[in-house]
């Protein structure tokens, strides 16, 4: 290895002309430089080495986390297109095919939240109609700040405000996701944002380019300066210094991205698009080099013929993250019949260059060529680090925590801690959020947003369909899951428990689990203690992925989400994609009946580690973090699944944040019902020293609150038996009140879902 | 019956109101891009769908208004031609003044997506015929820019009021700040341009019916509207 003493005796030797201080600026390491000396040989010019800038930031190549990315599974008999493409695909049959894929925008949000929202949402939707799909479905996964303080306010909802401007605009239903509030993100927001398409082209377009001569098109808005260097932006920690990152914030119009949507899909349709890439981070210099490495031919192109809003240096032209851009290859000969498209819907269309032989990107500018190197060398070349993970402090120290040093509830305790919990950002009503997004444009919607997964439905063939009859159509349930506090606590485990709640929201629907697309939100890597947690925390998902046969299809890593120096806490954020065979049958998660009986799917543990209940009483998170037993969580979604099926229930809700009795209110609030809770029969089976608090606040895994009318209650036990599926009645739904009777509580429903409804725009007005 | 639906840049709604049109009810439909400066022969009725067209820019509605084909729909309308416009149509009906009056931004400064609850005020017009006077309906609502406002309407032109699900016009059930709850109005029989009074023929609504046209999507109580327009059967010749 080339050490940085070599080169620092190179640099004295005046060897090589580069300065210390732009290496620094670009963020490439000494030996980085030397690689790229290597890999061209030659010293880079100043447009190249921008160029490697980008191109081998952590945001673009993956170069600390490719390592363990490996080591995740990518095959089942759904997936069609595994990780590598613009977005993976999974085949549906009958000529269903849908592409999905989660991305972040933390940084860009940290520093221009309105902006750097919306730009997100942009960017995930061009990475869908990229391949052919018409974008879905969007869902969003945040993580802001204590809201207490005024800034994460400002930064929450402007976010809000920008997700809703570029999916509203754009025509695209928000149909889900999921908002958490810890301090850790006060510096250092994330927006995760996912969406989903339906392919609308015979072939899934690709980005790999073929086809020497083929002419190289440029389509959709002009070049400015904006969005310069954003990918290397992204990809390093946050200081006091980042206001001054701006101008590496993109600037998203998401008119112009619904018009680019209807032109690219109708220019797919001629077939006459060779291969199609979106220009998103690191712009002409991503999109040109990775179309070529990808094909494994050249490209040659021509900055004077890039549409430009203003005068930009070739630096410029190759690093500008101007946004609703593409790089088409297109069949020699039909130019012009794409440019026929594109002009119908106002958008620059042009050819700025061609496919070569050969490997090379070739950039010219003014006459003269600015870049001449080896594709491959800023694509497939690009670093790899295996770093040192070293075990944390705070995690040796949490091991030591004893939850008996907690004393147990009380009885009169109950319902102020509901209330409290009730009223927590974290899982309080998040209609707030919803409300501003136009989640039933499309009109596929089924399930809308504030049950466990977002459903919508599959149009069938236009022919087939017919007012007032029934669909027999098929469906899609997607939802976000990521508990960074469990992850935090122990990142294996927590990564573990990520993907199962994913796929148990999925599953509550009558969906079948089938894909994953995941985004890794991390902290610095080069500090031993956070690759830990990376390493640990892509072990669990590739463990649970494996178990649950939900392969991941592609996504995203975002690391050096730091500020000042203080990483976040650890927070996978999964996006599971559920299969619905007859979307007649998807069920929500809210009682339907008074007189219903409820019935809780796995069983009680005495666990309080880790809960949001902890968090509310010590202001800490700590503690041991739920258990999982796989083989018990894929029998419990195997049955709810099968329940569903076979119409025997009217409502699953999955048993996360906040424990058994927040799921039971939040089944009971959207249609007004109340409930009594039978606490001995909670008891039953397990221990009877199981402590009050993990009863009803507990976190334990693996458990869904399921509904069904007296009628159907033999055929579900007699279910549930033949397939020894864990199970407990828990009670029944009733009107008006809450009621544990055993331990003497009653409150009015009215009350708490008041409380619920109303924590989040009192904190937010 | 024969429609026309418009599609202008931006716009999101036009492809939910063509499958509710051809695919659920049959009927023919022309779908109709901006630039064209004339309809298509023998419509029957012209569908202005929402979204945001020209990205809302300046103001909701307000570059649809100079759009080509605006002229040959207005021309339409006058000649008693049945026009709707649903959300982001409504505002550009309101800027091409073939209705009074103009939508603000909703009181709470927001965008709003949410099922509201609707009383039919008039059913003697030819979009609601098939519903029963002060019938209450549930459809979804999504607009940023719906708090209607008027100095010149008449109460037969109230067409949809929000109200709560049991039928009570109330301030709390008024999402977004529209004067006397108004959720969709009709034409006057009186017009400029014209010398002769015509039928009411010009609808604008901001809620969707589009979107509640299938059980499966948790309400078919805008299926009717469109019904209505089909009973109507008056094709106007141009």
């Amino acid at each position: 290895m080339i050490s940085y003493n070599l080169y620092m005796s190179a640099i004295t030797e005046k060897k090589y002309s580069i300065k210390k201080d732009l290496l620094n600026k670009l963020k490439l390491t000494p030996d980085e430089y030397l690689k790229i000396i290597e890999l061209i040989d030659r010293e880079p010019n100043e447009v190249e080495l921008h160029m490697f800038s980008v191109m081998w930031s952590e945001h673009c190549c993956y170069k600390n986390s490719k390592a363990l990315l490996k080591t995740f599974p990518t095959k089942n008999k759904y997936v069609v297109v595994g990780p590598g493409e613009n977005a993976g695909v999974v085949d549906l049959g009958d000529g269903i095919k849908i592409a999905f894929k989660i991305e972040s925008h933390n940084r860009p949000t940290a520093v221009e939240p309105f902006q750097g929202a919306t730009t997100g949402v942009g960017g995930i939707l061009r990475d869908i109609f990229t391949m052919g799909a018409r974008p879905i479905a969007i869902l969003d996964s945040l993580r802001f700040g204590d809201l207490n303080i005024p800034r994460s306010r400002y930064l929450f909802s402007s976010a809000v405000s920008g997700i809703s401007h570029y999916g509203n605009c754009t025509g695209v239903p928000n149909i889900g996701g999921e908002s958490y509030f810890y301090p850790t993100y006060n510096e250092n927001p994330l927006v995760n944002a996912m969406a989903i398409g339906l392919i609308e082209t015979k072939e899934i377009v690709k980005s790999g380019a073929s086809g020497i001569g083929n002419p190289v098109l440029y389509v959709g808005s002009k070049t400015g300066r904006d969005g310069l260097g954003g990918a290397s932006f992204a990809s390093s920690g946050l200081t006091d210094e980042s206001h001054r990152d701006r101008p590496a914030v993109q600037v998203g119009d998401p008119f112009c991205g619904k018009i680019l949507i209807e032109a690219c899909l109708e220019a797919f349709k001629t077939d006459y698009v060779v291969a199609a890439q979106d220009m998103g981070a690191a712009g002409l210099t991503c999109s040109t080099s990775e179309m070529a490495a990808k094909g494994n031919v050249g490209i040659e192109i021509d900055l004077d013929k890039v549409p430009t809003r203003t005068t930009l240096t070739p630096v410029e032209y190759m690093l500008s993250e101007s946004q609703e851009r593409m790089l088409f290859v297109v069949k020699k000969g039909f130019e012009k019949e794409i440019e026929k498209v594109f002009g119908k819907w106002g958008l620059d269309c042009v050819c700025i260059g061609e496919i070569t032989e050969g490997k090379n990107v070739v950039v010219k500018y003014k006459g003269k060529t600015v870049v001449n190197m080896p594709a491959g060398a800023l694509v497939s070349d690009t670093p790899i680090y295996k770093r040192e993970a070293k075990e944390p402090e705070y995690f040796r120290e949490n091991k030591k925590f004893d939850q008996n040093k907690i004393p147990d509830l009380k009885a009169n305790e109950v319902i102020p801690i509901l209330k409290t919990l009730l009223s927590s950002p974290n899982i309080c009503s998040k209609k707030w959020v919803y409300s501003k997004y136009d989640h039933q444009v499309q009109t596929n919607t089924v399930i809308k947003p504030g049950s466990t997964a977002g459903v919508i439905r599959i149009k069938n063939e236009p022919a087939n369909r017919r007012a007032g009859e029934p669909a027999k159509e098929k469906g899609l349930a997607v939802a976000c899951d990521g508990n960074s506090a469990y992850v935090y606590l122990d990142p294996y485990l927590g990564s573990k428990i990520a993907v199962c709640e994913a796929a148990r929201n999925v599953s509550c629907t009558g969906a079948k689990p089938i894909a994953i697309t995941d985004n890794l939100n991390f902290g610095n890597p080069e500090k031993p203690e956070i690759y830990w947690q990376l390493s640990e925390s892509t072990r669990g998902i590739k463990e649970a992925c494996i178990e649950l046969d939900t392969p991941v299809t592609g996504g995203n890593v975002s690391l050096y989400n730091e500020s000042n120096g203080t990483d976040i806490w650890p927070t996978p954020v999964i996006g599971m994609v559920g299969y619905l065979e007859d979307i007649e049958l998807a069920i929500d998660g809210s009682f339907k009946n008074a007189g219903d009986v409820i019935i809780m799917l796995g069983e009680n543990k005495n666990e309080i580690g880790a809960s949001e209940y902890l968090f509310s009483k010590t202001n800490e998170i700590k503690g041991k973090v739920p258990g999982l037993d796989i083989n018990l969580e894929k029998k419990v979604q195997l049955s709810v699944r099968e329940l569903i099926e076979r119409r025997l229930i009217k409502s699953a809700n999955d048993c996360s944040i906040g424990g058994l009795l927040i799921t039971l209110c939040e089944s009971a609030f959207p249609n007004n019902l109340g409930f009594a809770l039978n606490m001995e029969s909670c008891r039953d089976g397990v221990a009877p020293s199981l402590r009050t608090d993990a009863i009803l606040f507990g976190e334990t895994q693996s458990r869904i609150v399921i509904s069904t009318s007296e009628k159907s209650l033999a055929d579900t036990e007699k279910f549930l038996k033949e397939e020894n599926c864990p199970y407990q009645i828990l009670g029944k739904v009733q009107e008006k009140f809450v009621e544990i009777k055993s331990l003497n509580i009653k409150s009015e429903v009215k009350e708490l879902k008041m409380v619920w409804e109303k924590a989040l725009p009192d904190l937010l007005s | 019956m024969r429609f026309s639906v418009i599609t202008f840049p931006g716009s999101n709604c036009d492809t939910d109101c063509v499958n509710v049109l051809r695919d659920l009810l049959k009927q023919e439909v022309v779908e109709t891009f901006h630039e064209t400066l004339q309809l298509p022969d023998e419509i029957d009725c012209v569908v202005i769908p929402g979204g945001f067209s020209y990205g809302d820019y300046l103001r909701s509605g307000a570059i649809a208004r100079f759009s080509n084909i605006i002229g040959s729909i207005i021309n339409f309308a006058n000649k008693g031609g049945l026009v709707i416009g649903i959300c982001n149509g409504f505002q550009i009906l309101c800027e091409a003044k073939l209705l009074p009056g103009a939508l603000n931004k909703n009181k709470n400064l927001s965008f709003i997506c949410d099922d509201v609850y609707l009383k039919v005020k008039n059913n003697k017009t030819p979009f609601t015929s098939q519903y029963k006077e002060g019938e209450i309906i549930k459809l979804p609502i999504a607009h940023g820019d719906g708090c209607y406002i008027s100095k010149d309407i008449n109460e037969e032109q109230i067409v949809f009021q929000y109200c709560d699900k049991d039928g009570n016009v109330t301030p709390e059930s008024n999402p977004n700040g529209s004067v006397n709850n108004i959720a969709g109005i009709i034409s006057s029989p009186i017009r400029r341009y014209t010398d002769t009074p015509i039928r009411p023929n010009v609808l604008g609504m901001m809620p969707h019916p589009e979107r509640a046209c299938e059980n499966i999507l948790g309400s078919k109580d805008g299926i009717k509207l469109f019904e209505s327009i089909i009973k109507t059967k008056s094709r106007v010749l141009i």
